[in-house]
């Protein structure tokens, strides 16, 4: 899960810099086109596909609605699905927003106390290999329908890769980059503030993108344990009433939100770690002739 | 005047992390150099050329033995010497300038302050217009001399420069020599460098002292009688190519030894 981020330990031999050759807005939209177009000739290639499927094969509407009929339903349902949506995701941020903060909260002292390490890790290693769905009812007889069993579920489900991630990537700081900031006269807190927690940073990040992925699927299960309203609560439901269409339609605004979430996490690693990203983006320049 | 000077330094470690038998590193290393000197080190992979760095950075303690600075042993070398390692140590995620206002930053130079003195050095160590940049950005060479600057800002009197320019290409090293030497020149701070190009040691240095490995002793030292600002051509002058011959040859000898330690082991 962890990714290896920081770039340029060796780097090839010397080049120019390159000029910004074109303007830079026309580069940018050119680039979003890059991006955005593969995927969405994809999913229409997929929906097309689909609805052929179905209409040649003749499934009932109960076991596979066209995708034609599932956008209708999420016009007809719009308010219904709206109203859920908006109570799911208040619990997803909320619970999110725990499991950063319980992720973060225990990579600190794991990854910089040896003994905390040893006593808490295998522990929280071991809290994930409790069956989520054995214990969400649990937790419902504790806290109640409200949403605080929500959110403790989400909790639990998402902040394992942002832990694991974080502490990784607090034990990537070099030893050599340590030494020398103690040889510029750091002491422990400062070289945690100065290297060992930006170092961190991109694994961080990308723990928060799996967690932000893993949060919907919480929500979802812990409207299924106990919840009076929510998409996860639509969902059983409809399934009651066999309404198959109207399902399609819950699991479309679910997946939107979990996008939705992603896009939001990766769009502020983008600003927040422009290093990262331009370094990546340009590679390598220079110039030895000055020298 | 004597800036810096060991005196008998040793060092072992713990041979492994059970046994209580210990593997000596460094042995008697007496070494002394004044005040603007440039002086180099030369010897084999594994003299402890690294264990001698780190001593004298303060980073580790020596088992026997003492450093001087200006004469007297301090409680605590930690922080009086500019240490440089191998590696540019460069932060990825702090533009050059940030990178190189490191070190006034830590002994709380207000940053404005910082800013202007870094900013004077950039055209020096030919990084002008690379200031908001990030390291990535830069070629090999580039991030050489930032990590210099770094260095150099810190304003510590003596500099401990580990092989700088081990990773860069031949003729980019070449020029990096030569800008060093410059800009040593300008500032004439005591400059205590370690390679294993013997060429590289003698072109740039006042002395040189060859070590041997195992435990690392200082082998021979000599002086090097040619007149500065030195220049390229110099590098194929006779008495330059003897003197070379003459450093290399223990050089060759340990290398040789440490061959056949090896395959005996092996």
């Amino acid at each position: 899960m962890s990714t290896a981020p920081i770039t340029g330990e060796t780097r090839p031999a010397e080049t120019t810099p390159t000029p910004q050759s074109k303007p830079a807005g026309r580069r940018r939209s050119r680039r979003l086109a890059s991006r955005i177009l593969p995927p969405l000739l994809f999913a229409i290639f997929v929906l097309v596909a689909w609805q052929l499927l179905v209409n040649a094969t003749g499934i009932k509407e109960s076991s596979l609605p066209k995708p034609t009929q599932v956008g209708h339903a999420l016009w007809i349902d719009r308010s219904l699905l709206w109203t859920n949506a908006w109570v799911t995701i208040k619990e997803i941020l909320v619970g999110y927003l725990a499991a950063i903060a319980l992720g973060v909260g225990l990579a600190v002292p794991i990854a910089t106390s040896r003994v905390i390490d040893r006593a808490v890790y295998p522990w929280m290693v071991a809290s994930q290999m409790v069956p989520i769905v054995a214990i969400a009812p649990i937790i419902v007889i504790w806290t109640g329908f409200d949403l605080r069993p929500k959110v403790i579920v989400i909790a639990l489900v998402s902040f394992f890769p942002i832990a694991v991630n974080t502490i990784d990537g607090l034990r990537s700081t070099d030893p050599e980059l340590t030494n020398l900031l103690r040889t510029l006269g750091a002491k422990r807190w400062t070289r945690f503030r100065k290297a060992q927690w930006p170092a961190a940073m991109p694994f961080l990040f990308s723990g928060l993108k799996v967690g932000a992925a893993l949060s919907v699927i919480g929500a979802v299960f812990a409207e299924w344990v106990g919840a009076s309203d929510g998409l996860g609560y639509l969902i059983l439901t409809l399934n009651n009433q066999t309404a198959t269409t109207d399902m399609f339609a819950t699991i479309v605004v679910l997946s939107l939100i979990g996008v939705g979430l992603f896009a939001i996490v990766s769009a502020i690693e983008r600003v927040a770690l422009p290093w990262y990203h331009d370094a990546r983006r340009t590679g390598d320049g220079g110039d030895e002739a000055e020298a | 005047m004597t800036k810096l000077e060991t005196r008998g330094l040793s060092k072992a470690f713990p041979a492994g992390s059970s046994s209580r038998e210990r593997v000596p590193a460094l042995e008697g290393v007496d070494l002394e150099i004044s005040d603007g000197e440039f002086v180099s080190i030369v010897g084999p992979s594994g003299c402890g050329k690294s264990t001698l760095f780190n001593i004298l950075a303060g980073l580790i303690r020596p088992s026997g033995g003492e450093v001087l600075l200006d004469g007297r042993a301090p409680d605590q070398l930690l922080g009086h010497i500019g240490y440089m390692p191998q590696k540019d140590l460069l932060m990825p995620w702090r533009t050059v300038l940030d990178n190189v206002t490191l070190g006034l930053e830590l002994s709380k130079v207000p940053r404005r302050e910082a800013r202007r003195r870094a900013l004077e050095q950039f055209p020096r160590f030919g990084l002008r217009g690379f200031e908001r940049r990030w390291p990535g950005e830069l070629s090999g060479g580039m991030r050489q001399r930032a990590a210099l600057l770094r260095t150099f800002l810190a304003g510590r009197e003596v500099m401990l420069l580990d092989e700088p320019f081990g990773a860069l290409d031949a003729l980019t090293r070449q020029a990096m020599q030569e800008w060093l030497l410059q800009v040593w020149q300008a500032d004439r701070k005591t400059i205590l460098f370690v390679t294993h190009d013997v060429e590289e040691a003698i072109y740039l240095s006042d002395r040189v002292y060859v070590m041997s490995g195992r435990p690392g002793r200082m082998h021979l030292c000599v002086e090097v009688p040619f007149p500065r600002p030195r220049t390229f051509a110099m590098t194929s002058d006779p008495e330059f190519v003897a003197l070379k011959a003459r450093l290399l040859e223990p050089l060759h000898a340990a290398a040789a030894r440490q061959l056949a330690e090896q395959e005996a082991a092996a």
